[in-house]
């Protein structure tokens, strides 16, 4: 009974994966995610951790697609544990994430997830502890959400807005350039119009 | 629990049948210069050592510009070395890396990390400087060509080597050889695994 409980999450990560790349494939979306356009289709697993759910406003199920999550604006860093540029930026990241989550203005308005490319839950883990990363990363093992992605080189990062009728729009998406946690976040305000 | 068997059965089919081509997340700390060879054969080579046998001794130049002997380590660390296939190919540039930030673990288990490669200095050299600073010796088992390799049985027959990890103990006998799939990387946490079974 116990080892079936604990092949559950594996069961639902293989689903998850097999529903997302179905629809990839089927929407032809191996292209890097281009302004002005949606998401590709794809299912993340609702985090264990609390406040992690919390975070991202999920209420609880088994799958969430990115423009559940309650926010304004979500900023996807597609990240590995394995890249140098992706390691020394984290720290600046996560500057990034205490900036937005210590102004009143924009506490709650602006959302930031990491998809692990190619990285086990293990290895996302590592990344997240050797970093102290305080924002939710979800693992990509086999590189599924990736290759909707477009398989773009690492890091590279997606700005979302959400709009108040449930619709989204990518208005960011770009490899490295990330210069630091204010030019970034100053960009991100132009772009999305929360400014 | 048999709709659960066809459910994975199901999604593990359609993973197989969609997911032909090989997909890398390459670090955007190597730009353009990675060279994808495209898919390889998984291996192409036999093992000649097996474990539980003390590992062949070898000495080789060292990026640094020491010489590194596996004998300097008996008694003193166990080693775990880790052939790749190439300098600036896929997988390879995105493996070490990430060895780079989990020091701590192989400290935990008292281990030391050897990166080898069938590449000359000067390649290892312009290649692992695109990583940032490396804790652990690079070596180069460039000549004899593969001579390291070779003696391991991993050599491939195209003058690379294979992606493959062996652990040796303190004693110098091999405790873990894992040949991994040449286009894929191998989990981190398979080597976490074999490096605390070693104190066990």
């Amino acid at each position: 009974m116990n080892n079936e409980i604990r092949k559950i999450p594996i069961t639902l990560a293989t689903i998850a994966i097999s529903l997302a790349l179905l629809h990839c494939l089927a929407f032809g979306s191996n292209l890097p995610p281009v302004k002005g356009d949606v998401l590709p289709e794809i299912n993340l697993l609702v985090p264990e951790n609390a406040t992690h759910r919390n975070y991202l406003g999920l209420k609880g199920g088994t799958f969430f697609k990115i423009p559940q999550i309650k926010a304004k604006v979500v900023i996807i860093e597609i990240f590995s544990m394995y890249c140098p540029h992706c390691q020394r930026e984290a720290p600046e990241i996560n500057r990034l994430y205490s900036i937005i989550e210590g102004s009143p203005d924009l506490k709650g308005k602006i959302k930031l997830v990491g998809i692990g490319a190619g990285n086990s839950p293990f290895e996302v883990q590592v990344f997240k502890e050797k970093y102290t990363v305080p924002f939710p990363l979800f693992s990509d093992e086999d590189f599924t959400l990736h290759k909707c992605f477009g398989e773009v080189r690492t890091p590279y990062f997606i700005g979302v807005k959400m709009n108040a009728d449930g619709t989204h729009r990518i208005f960011y998406s770009k490899l490295g350039e990330f210069k630091g946690a204010e030019p970034f976040l100053e960009l991100m305000l132009r772009l999305s119009g929360l400014q | 629990m048999k709709k659960n068997g066809k459910l994975i059965a199901t999604a593990a089919i359609v993973l197989v049948l969609l997911w032909s081509t090989t997909v890398f997340a390459i670090s955007d700390a190597f730009k353009q210069n990675i060279y994808n060879p495209g898919l390889l054969k998984p291996t192409d080579s036999v093992l000649k050592v097996t474990v539980g046998e003390y590992a062949p001794g070898f000495s080789l130049p060292a990026v640094s510009g020491e010489k590194i002997s596996l004998s300097q380590y008996r008694g003193k660390k166990n080693v775990v070395l880790s052939f790749v296939p190439a300098a600036w190919t896929p997988v390879c540039s995105d493996q070490w890396p990430g060895y780079n930030i989990v020091k701590d673990i192989f400290d935990r288990h008292d281990a030391i990390l050897l990166g080898i490669t069938v590449d000359n200095i000067p390649t290892l050299f312009a290649w692992t400087n695109q990583m940032g600073a490396l804790w652990f010796p690079v070596l180069s088992d460039f000549w004899p060509h593969g001579a390291v390799a070779g003696r391991y049985g991993v050599l491939r027959s195209d003058g690379t080597s294979e992606r493959a990890l062996f652990v040796i103990d303190k004693k110098g006998i091999i405790r873990y050889i894992h040949v991994n799939d040449i286009n894929k990387r191998p989990r981190l946490e398979n080597l976490v695994k074999e490096l605390k079974g070693l104190q066990e």
